[in-house]
């Protein structure tokens, strides 16, 4: 673990991988230290936003150094299920990349529980891994200028599902009718750092 | 009661204290751009801290009111408006902020506040995520909220202009200075950037000479707050302000301290910023 500077109010925890930070997300977010308005997981770092009237960032780096991770915990948050119709545009592109048929990678998709890792992007862009899925897919060489809303993507190690329309590189190999980012819900953000997800398929 | 919107100028917006708290799910903090200008302006007119106010960028708004309303300005100067001194607007009576003397954002309080609906817990208006209340449009009639607490009292409030020359603002090493090494930190804090015309609420795009990485190599993307001096691969530093994204995968070498972020937001292009090293 290494603390790094991120201003007057600020502190940014870099950790080997993205176990790690799923491990330490899972410990700040169940029990935050005193003075922490928002902690914020990416693919290798923890953000520890403050409010300075309250908390030093002495004593926040202190806190963050006796917490222990919770590696067991890696889901912290709700299990749902997302059907999909894998009729996406990438769908045999990505299958290609990966050495598989199409239906292969269907199978591989909905075969094992995802968990979001964090999010980022856009509100309630979930990045979603695979333990042990070796999912490793590169984007498309041209960006598209509008990706659907509902799109169910891949890319590098993740899957993701686009929460409305927007630019976007990623692969896409289905899409949803599910809602993932609904302001007339609450909460609006159906996918949140710790929450599972099983993919069902629902035709091609 | 309302307040009905006659002419905007270039762009004007609700804002209040953002969304802080939900970054990991994605959504930024937003709000007000110069928190201390709004602050003060809900202040002056006995607002509760978290009550809306709309920011005025470079002035040209006109409002009328529905009802006699308490208002006042604070931040930019602008002409024509009540500035740090809180004033009665009688229902019909109009208010017609000029162009600002000194300073880009002008925010207006009305005793009570812009009671426009919340989303996700604030009348942010968040431009990059497109989260919260719509651009104020001309035609507009935007409510206003009946006042919890006692009017203040408070004539004037002095307090300094926006400066129209060089600002000299905070800076402190930031996570991914060491991308950069000691030449590139001289570089950033030995000139004078130029605040360009790209700039809005998601950051200050500056100009100068452009800061050399040592190491080549995509970054994975990381959180950051507002402050922070992401540098992109032209070498010209972006200073993030209240709009900007929640996790970006360019190195941050810098932040500006919390409470000189306010006075940048006010910088308009041309302006130049010089940024001193200060003491974490």
């Amino acid at each position: 673990m290494r603390l790094l500077p991120s201003g007057s109010a600020a502190l940014l925890v870099e950790l080997d991988g993205l176990d790690d930070v799923l491990a330490l997300y899972a410990a700040l977010s169940a029990d935050p230290p005193h003075g922490v308005v928002d902690v914020v997981p990416a693919a290798r770092t923890v953000l520890l936003m403050t409010d300075p009237a309250v908390t030093t960032l002495a004593a926040v780096a202190d806190a963050v150094r006796t917490t222990t991770p919770r590696p067991d915990t890696r889901a912290v948050g709700d299990s749902i299920e997302l059907p999909v119709h894998y009729d996406g545009a990438d769908l045999a592109d990505a299958a290609e990349l990966l050495g598989l048929t199409p239906d292969e990678l269907v199978a591989r998709h909905t075969g094992a529980e995802w968990t979001v890792a964090f999010c980022g992007f856009a509100p309630g862009f979930g990045y979603l891994t695979q333990p042990g899925g070796q999912w490793e897919v590169p984007r498309r060489p041209t960006p598209r200028t509008a990706v659907p809303p509902g799109s169910v993507a891949l890319a590098g190690e993740f899957s993701g599902v686009y929460p409305r329309e927007s630019p976007g590189g990623w692969q896409l190999i289905g899409r949803t009718e599910v809602a993932v980012f609904d302001l007339a819900r609450e909460p609006a953000a159906l996918l949140r750092p710790g929450t599972t997800v099983r993919f069902v398929a629902v035709g091609r | 009661m309302s307040l009905t919107v006659l002419a905007t100028g270039p762009l004007t917006t609700v804002q209040d204290l953002g969304r802080p708290g939900q970054a990991a799910l994605g959504i930024g903090r937003s709000g007000a751009c110069d928190r201390a200008s709004a602050a003060l302006a809900n202040r002056l007119v006995g607002n509760r801290a978290d009550d809306a106010v709309l920011e005025v960028t470079f002035g040209g708004l006109t409002v009328r009111a529905g009802a006699d309303l308490l208002v006042v300005t604070t931040g930019a100067r602008c002409p024509g408006a009540p500035h740090a001194a809180p004033t009665v607007l009688r229902r019909g009576q109009q208010l017609r902020l000029g162009p600002p003397v000194s300073g880009l954002r002008t925010y207006l309080a009305v005793r009570g506040g812009i009671a426009v609906p919340p989303v996700l817990g604030s009348r942010a208006t968040d431009l990059l995520a497109g989260l919260g209340p719509a651009v104020v449009a001309t035609g507009d009639v935007l409510p206003i909220g009946e006042p919890v607490d006692p009017a203040p009292g408070v004539d004037l409030a002095p307090v300094p202009e926006p400066t129209a020359g060089e600002l000299t603002a905070t800076v402190l090493p930031g996570p991914r200075a060491d991308w950069f090494g000691d030449a590139g930190w001289a570089a950033l804090t030995g000139q004078a950037w130029t605040v360009t015309s790209e700039s809005n609420r998601v950051g200050l795009r500056l100009d100068g000479a452009p800061l050399e990485r040592l190491r080549a190599g995509e970054l994975p993307s990381e959180g950051m707050v507002r402050g922070a001096l992401q540098v992109p691969p032209s070498g010209l530093p972006v200073l993030f302000l209240a709009d900007h994204p929640v996790t970006g995968g360019y190195p941050v070498i810098g932040y500006v301290t919390d409470a000189d972020v306010d006075a940048c937001a006010q910088l308009r292009p041309g302006q130049a910023l010089r940024l001193r090293p200060g003491r974490p």
